[in-house]
């Protein structure tokens, strides 16, 4: 019970957390939708079963399994937390903040529709720029 | 035989592990990644000789007892679905290499990471490493994404790594759920839990609607075309042909095992593939730009993927099947097309171009044929796909599916047609005629080229680096006129694959006996 009221709470968190606009509060919903797994595959292997497994000693033996998946999974949300930490560094670099909602973004889907439709009309001075908004171009200039 | 087994999943790491070595040696990671990959069609090969004829081969990684090992599995499915998806991988290659998007000394071992985790979830045997597999494929894939770094890509990359994080997160919650009421995850023990345990109905289904996600089907398909116009191009046609036949095909599998026998999953599904299709296809419609028309494609054609799971008959399963091995290569080599048309003119907007019929014949030809197939007209193979699995839809009296699917395919005809129109015929733009694309990606450029606009045009480049961007397009052109004539010896090669698919008995003796 207090195993399935904790990963309630941290999932119904998680979720809240991630729902919000800014990548590092994405990044904490994430921790805890991974702590929400987590106890969730402990609690999956019986919570009462918690001595030893393998060695045999005296009361009931764990079950080894779901803690090599609990290990394995906090690994993965370890490197995963990393990763998008370091993309919300990168946000702060290229945009200026870390709001992924935010209107004023380049590559938006409005956005793109917009420079399409004002590429139907020529304009003089369109010749002479080089295409600005080429992947390619943009790529280079990495 | 174990030793082919484990390749998929442990060759493509230990080259990544051997290329991030070689950072600094560019030209020498190149050679090694495609050689890996190479040597990676060849395990394909050999897994799909060794399972011809519907045999089944499953071994234990370390020796443990049934229950503890990973287990490894390679039947008729998963083994074309091996060598499919790494011939695929070396086209998109050739195509990264000749518009020189390799160049980031990161490009190659993640690719290699992507391929470990994308062929590893087509031999596991086992849910959890099915998770496992699945992260390695996608945080290589979040990487791949944001790898150019600019604006764009670290906003695509923020709305694909939440989304599959969330599925992720499901997925892991959703075994643990399945362990606690079932006390396993290899799959073979899990064949018909729905039916026989009571509670492990909610953790099956939640991992179902996790891979749900990752096949983009709708309505949680939102992500894949926001994010896959912005990725690199050539990264583009390695996602498309990767990433979401994962998906699809562990779905195809848990419908074998977990859901066996489930005839509401089966009912679900169908209702799902067809509005995918109406939906995927109806997108597409409101795009303007090649890769953005394409995106939207890949969640209708999903659609189809998924329908014999819906149908439920060996006939569909084969259909499927027909289907998804020539769907990898047509849809890789169209966005192979799109990739190589926005390197040589810079752009992919189909009001910036047209005309390029007359400037590179070659790579009109390889988007033609490709474009045909997925619109489902003969003499491709496409059409074989199509009408095998339209038959099926209306020999088990799915009148209703199989309409859809035909409607469908004529709407993919039409927005065929649309980027055909767009990109190859009409009047010719400066994009096209002047190919400023190509200067930045320091192609050498005719006198007159890249900025001087009057007509006459100069005559275009063609060189070895040109070829290689046409050449994949036009290499699956040929494939799929010849699959489509050939159809016969593909059905033939595939119908034991699909037998196992509807009555998985032989994969579960072959774990047993492992």
């Amino acid at each position: 019970m207090t195993a399935a009221l904790i990963v309630g709470i941290l999932a119904a968190a998680g979720t809240y957390l991630v729902l919000q606009r800014g990548i590092v509060r994405i990044t904490l919903g994430f921790v805890l939708l991974g702590h929400a797994a987590t106890t969730a595959l402990l609690a999956a292997g019986g919570v009462a079963r918690r001595d030893l497994a393998f060695v045999g000693a005296p009361g009931t033996p764990g079950d080894p399994l779901p803690q090599a998946f609990a290990l394995t999974a906090i690994v993965i949300s370890f490197g995963v937390t990393a990763f998008l930490l370091a993309l919300a560094y990168r946000s702060r670099d290229t945009l200026g903040h870390d709001d992924v909602e935010a209107p004023d973004l380049e590559g938006s889907l409005l956005d793109q529709s917009a420079s399409a439709l004002e590429l139907r009309i020529p304009t003089a001075d369109e010749d002479a720029e080089p295409v600005d908004d080429a992947p390619g171009n943009r790529e280079d200039g990495r | 035989m174990s030793a082919l087994l484990v390749a998929p999943f442990a060759l493509p790491l230990a080259v990544a592990a051997l290329l991030l070595l070689l950072r600094r040696r560019p030209h020498l990671q190149r050679v090694i990644g495609v050689a890996g990959v190479v040597a990676l069609v060849a395990v394909g090969v050999g897994l799909v000789v060794a399972t011809a004829g519907g045999e089944v081969h499953a071994t234990r990684v370390g020796g443990w007892p049934g229950g503890l090992a990973i287990v490894f599995v390679a039947d008729g499915v998963s083994a074309l679905l091996v060598a499919g998806a790494s011939i695929v991988s070396v086209l998109c290659l050739v195509t990264a290499a000749a518009r020189d998007e390799d160049r980031h000394p990161l490009f190659h071992p993640l690719v290699a990471v992507l391929l470990a985790g994308v062929l590893g979830s087509f031999v596991t045997g086992d849910l959890f490493n099915l998770f496992v597999t699945f992260e390695v494929m996608l945080i290589a894939s979040y990487v791949l994404v944001a790898l150019r770094g600019g604006p764009r890509e670290v906003r695509a990359s923020t709305v694909y790594v939440t989304v599959n994080l969330l599925a992720s997160a499901m997925l892991l919650i959703g075994i643990a759920l399945l362990y606690g009421a079932a006390g396993t995850v290899e799959l073979a023990s899990l064949h018909r839990v729905v039916v026989e345990v009571p509670n492990a109905a909610i953790g099956a289904t939640l991992v179902a609607t996790a891979v749900a996600v990752k096949a983009s089907l709708v309505p949680l398909h939102s992500w894949l075309p926001r994010v896959y116009p912005v990725a690199g191009p050539a990264t583009t046609a390695l996602f498309s042909a990767l990433l979401t036949k994962a998906g699809v095909y562990v779905l195809l599998r848990l419908d074998s095992t977990v859901f066996a026998d489930v005839d509401a999953f089966r009912q679900v599904l169908l209702v799902v593939a067809v509005v995918t299709m109406v939906i995927g296809v109806l997108g597409a419609v409101g795009r303007s730009d090649v890769r953005g028309i394409l995106s939207f494609h890949m969640v209708s054609q999903v659609g189809y993927l998924v329908l014999p799971i819906g149908i439920g008959t060996v006939a569909a399963y084969t259909a499927g099947l027909v289907y998804l091995l020539q769907y990898l290569a047509v849809k890789g080599s169209l966005f192979l097309t799109a990739a190589a048309i926005e390197t040589i003119t810079g752009t992919g907007q189909l009001a910036r171009l047209g005309g390029m019929l007359r400037t590179r014949p070659a790579l009109a030809i390889g988007f033609l044929l490709p474009a045909l197939s997925l619109a489902g007209i003969p003499p491709t193979s496409g059409f074989v796909g199509k009408f095998l699995l339209v038959d099926a839809a209306f020999e088990s009296h799915l009148l209703l599916a199989g309409g859809v699917a035909v409607a469908v395919s004529f709407a993919t005809l039409l927005s065929m047609l649309k980027i055909w129109n767009g990109v190859f015929w009409g009047e010719r733009t400066s994009e096209v005629t002047d190919e400023p694309g190509l200067a930045a990606y320091s192609f050498p450029v005719p006198a007159g080229g890249a900025g001087g606009g009057d007509p006459p045009a100069p005559p275009v480049v063609r060189n070895g680096r040109t070829l290689a961007l046409a050449a994949p397009a036009l290499l699956v052109g040929v494939l799929v006129l010849a699959l489509g004539v050939l159809a016969g010896p593909l059905v033939d090669l595939v119908q034991p694959a699909a037998q196992t698919l509807a009555d998985p008995q032989p994969y579960l003796d072959a774990v047993r006996r492992s």
